[in-house]
């Protein structure tokens, strides 16, 4: 028991002081599951915009598939990126390989079809007249679109804390994707798996105070959205 | 209000739901200037033909000519919707202040922010609600948010105004105060507007023309009087509200347009012009048959007094539906104090007459 | 307690994601340009880098040829496999029978013996199998087999390989037994494992040294020869992967030979655990260790 008290207390200390390997591997969370994130967002409320207004044959199956994509298990993300970006891969040639780029392309896979999904609900739940209403306003179909997600903001805007949510916290493809290497692709998951591995409890505690933290941050954001109500 | 070249036309109008046809016009006009309401019941395709006429909903076959330019591609759909305005049924507003909705429309034509809002504060005070223009929409209750959904439409100055059902989700008194301002803004404008609806109330208070429609098809086309009191088929007189339908000859012609109908056992005088001897429809409108307890009036101007039996009487609305069997089922409408003076049962008999005038008659289509 | 407006907060996440943006699009750290390929993927095993001794001779190979060493922990197995598929440079393993086959392949060149700990078997306190005073290893086995829990990494890692060998000395097939549960987890946590169920474990003495303060397991048994772990270096062999950066890897090779690596080697350890980690042998035959 004690031991998790040192721990906690040794993970204030680190804290407080910013000790710079933590604050680096922070940073490095943030920058890498944030850009992840933005790309998902382009990607993600366009496609999933398109598929909310289109009628096309296989629609249905589209769908399923965005919804099969939103419970994609990391691992198999990470497994199938590393397998792309060997060496002797397709994509081998551009080595990122065991670089933060590679931890942005498997977090980005991972992200785009949560957000893709919960656009598409979120367009779909709007009032379906409202697509009419809107057009009868004299908008060009890209005003249209534009109008729409916007209204669709909140829930778009929740889609993409998800999406940031997840990738955050996602630890099997970043170890495999990004090699864990110190200083350089050492994110705040993968570095408490080795810390915890090391035994390093007080290291391991004082990243997962701030994974929370960052969990707790966004969830905090997220209820807020959720509680507002549409217009009639 | 100046009636002259039609704002827009509508040619073989075709349009199908999953493979089923659920419209299907000819020939349709809006005239410029004047309200055109479309009635008929649930199902009947008034919805469909609006959404139509405002190009919102594409069409099978046949085109939509404006102002003399038919409409057959994206450039000339674009500019049509530009001239026009929707409200539905539903306020569908913006996320966003009162005041910035009112100046959606202004906005996605590009006017500038100073004249969009002097604009949307204008149609605000003419709907009464000038007070709201900081408010957001999320908390605004039905009537509030249906004013700004129509100050919206007025705002750009729409050459045709179309409402879709636009007071349906409202209480009564919202619905009155609603439709008293729509009607005086729609005359200080001069809008030429199309209004579909199920409530016939509403569509003669607002409407110079009404359409009938029925099952996709246009039943009748005319003047609020003539749809109301001269309806051309059985489909339209019930539901027009002439709930009594009898089936009848003409025995013999009279001088002054005036009929003698054969109905059952029964003589009834009408006005009309139809040849001897041929089958009839005729329909009376409850609220047109007058019921007593005493003996006939020598000075009655109501030729067509019976004397019935009280078959049924329910609750209808705040009037009662007294059914009577005179040798012919007659519908009659009286108020509660009528009721309780005339002391009206169940079982008895009365009498019951309506004017020679109040009786309206078809010829029977076989 | 009113809920403010969600609008200010919208903006702020607007900035910033486009910060994010622009932070992501920036390219990484770069090192000193010096050498063509500048990348090196050592492949090493997840004990070997849990020591810390990587991240002290990194740094200075990294500083004197400019090299961007990108050191990928896996288990022994995984190295070699990454070896075989031309996916990592150099190899730093601790597992001699894989690495012999691994040479016959010709999957590598230049085998180089750099240092050696040892592996010490611990267990819990009480050690109700009463292994202390064992003669060998295989004879320890053999008392623990088939009565009290004994964790295996079960991950064809260096570790794995020599507690199989030493199965195999003792005669007996621990597989299936449920006496005998493997983890797949790097050393580190199978020493909690072994721990946290008080069972016994074949450990590298490293790895032991840097957990052993709030483990709970002792050393009940040491010194066999057999228990020797014996690191060597191996370039992957650039004419079957031409992909191969060979410089790099021979640069990272002979550093680790080198006299002054060696040095840094020998003391590593001693003020933290008060013994060092590992003996530096480069240039000795594998005959001599452990005398």
């Amino acid at each position: 028991m004690e031991l998790i008290l040192q721990g906690f207390l040794k993970a204030i200390e680190l804290l407080v002081s910013l000790d710079p390997e933590v604050l680096g591997i922070t940073l490095l969370s943030l920058r890498v599951s944030g850009t992840a994130t933005l790309i998902s967002l382009f990607l993600g409320i366009s496609s999933g915009t398109a598929v909310a207004l289109t009628r096309f044959p296989g629609r249905k199956f589209v769908v399923s598939l965005i919804n099969t994509g939103m419970g994609l298990p990391p691992v198999v993300v990470g497994l199938f990126v590393t397998i792309f970006l060997w060496r002797n891969g397709p994509f081998g040639f551009l080595e990122i390989l065991y670089t933060p780029t590679a931890i942005i392309i498997a977090q980005a896979v991972i992200a785009t079809p949560i957000v893709t999904g919960i656009t598409l609900a979120a367009i779909q739940n709007l009032p379906p007249n409202l697509r009419l209403q809107i057009l009868a306003l004299g908008a060009t179909r890209i005003q249209m679109l534009w109008l729409l997600i916007r209204e669709a903001r909140l829930p778009l805007l929740a889609a993409v804390m998800a999406g940031f949510g997840g990738v955050i916290s996602e630890v099997g493809a970043s170890i495999m994707v990004g090699g864990n290497i110190k200083g350089y692709s050492r994110v705040l998951t993968t570095a408490t798996v080795m810390e915890t591995g090391r035994g390093n409890f007080d290291t391991a505690i004082a990243l997962s105070i701030i994974l929370l933290l960052l969990a707790y941050m966004i969830n905090y954001l997220l209820t807020r959205i959720q509680q507002r109500e549409r217009p009639r | 209000m100046t009636m002259s070249a039609p704002i827009l036309q509508g040619k073989r109008l075709v349009v199908k739901r999953g493979g089923i046809t659920v419209l299907d016009i000819p020939d349709f006009e809006i005239k410029k200037g004047g309200v055109l309401s479309l009635i008929g019941p649930n199902g009947s395709g008034k919805s469909t033909l609006l959404l139509t006429l405002s190009c919102l909903l594409k069409l099978y076959k046949g085109t939509l000519i404006f102002n003399g330019r038919q409409i057959n591609n994206r450039q000339s759909e674009l500019d049509y919707r530009r001239q026009i305005a929707v409200v539905f049924q539903d306020p569908l507003l913006f996320d966003t202040t009162v005041l910035e909705n009112v100046s959606a429309g202004l906005k996605i034509r590009g006017v500038d922010k100073r004249e969009r809002t002097r604009i949307a504060e204008d149609y605000l005070e003419r709907m009464g609600i000038p007070h709201l223009a900081k408010r957001s929409a999320c908390k605004l209750s039905g009537g509030e948010a249906q004013r700004t959904s129509i100050a919206r439409a007025f705002a750009i100055r729409p050459a045709i105004l179309f409402l879709d059902e636009p007071f349906s989700a409202l209480d009564p008194p919202t619905h009155e105060g609603l439709i008293s301002d729509l009607n005086r803004l729609l005359q200080e404008t001069d809008t030429t507007a199309v209004m579909a609806t199920h409530d016939q109330m509403d569509a003669l208070r607002l409407s110079d023309r009404i359409a009938v429609l029925q099952q996709g098809k246009v039943a009748q086309t005319g003047s609020a009087d003539m749809v109301m009191n001269h309806p051309i088929n059985e489909f339209v007189a019930s539901f027009v509200g002439m709930d009594t339908v009898l089936t009848g000859t003409v025995r013999e012609i009279l001088e002054g347009d005036r009929m003698i109908l054969a109905v059952g056992k029964r003589e009834i005088e009408a006005v009309g012009d139809l040849p001897k001897g041929e089958d009839v429809l005729c329909f009376v409108r409850p609220e047109n048959v007058i019921l007593s307890t005493d003996s006939p009036a020598e000075h009655s101007s109501a030729r067509n007094t019976f004397s019935g039996r009280i078959v049924r009487i329910a609750p209808h609305g705040l009037f009662y539906r007294v059914d009577l069997n005179c040798g012919f089922d007659l519908i009659s409408y009286i108020t509660r104090s009528s009721l309780d003076s005339l002391g009206l049962r169940e079982g008895q008999t009365v009498k019951a007459s309506f004017k020679a005038t109040a009786i309206h008659v078809i010829k029977k289509s076989s | 307690m009113k809920l403010k407006p969600i609008k200010p907060v919208f903006r702020h996440l607007v900035f910033l994601a486009l910060l994010f943006l622009i932070a992501g699009l920036v390219a990484t750290p770069t090192a000193s340009a010096a050498p063509k390929q500048k990348n090196l993927i050592l492949a090493t095993t997840t004990s070997t880098q849990d020591t810390g001794l990587l991240d002290k001779l990194i740094p200075m190979f990294e500083k004197k040829t400019g090299y961007f060493v990108k050191t990928i922990a896996v288990g022994s197995g995984q190295a070699m496999a990454m070896g075989q598929k031309g996916e990592a440079d150099v190899l730093l393993v601790h597992s001699p029978d894989a690495e012999k086959k691994f040479m016959e392949g010709q999957y590598g060149i230049n085998r180089r013996l750099v240092m050696h700990n040892d592996f010490v078997i611990v267990g819990p306190p009480a050690d109700p199998a009463a292994i202390k005073g064992s003669k060998s290893s295989p004879e320890a086995f053999k008392k623990i087999a088939g009565g009290f829990l004994f964790v295996s990494r079960g991950d064809n890692s260096g570790t794995h390989a020599k507690e199989k060998a030493i199965w195999k000395a003792a005669g007996i097939n621990p597989e299936g037994g449920k006496w005998y549960q493997q983890t797949g987890l790097g050393m580190g946590q199978t020493l909690n494992v072994a721990a946290e169920k008080k069972g016994y474990t074949l450990t590298d003495r490293g790895t032991w040294l840097s957990l052993q303060k709030n483990l709970g397991l002792p050393i009940l048994m040491q010194g066999d020869p057999i228990l020797l772990n014996i690191y060597h270096v191996i370039e992957v062999n650039h004419a079957k992967w031409p992909k191969v950066n060979a410089a790099g890897a021979k640069a990272f090779a002979d550093f680790m030979v080198s006299a002054q690596t060696q040095k840094v080697i020998k003391t590593f350890g001693v003020d933290k655990y008060g013994s060092p980690l590992f003996f530096p042998d480069a240039g000795k035959r594998v005959e001599d260790l452990g005398k």
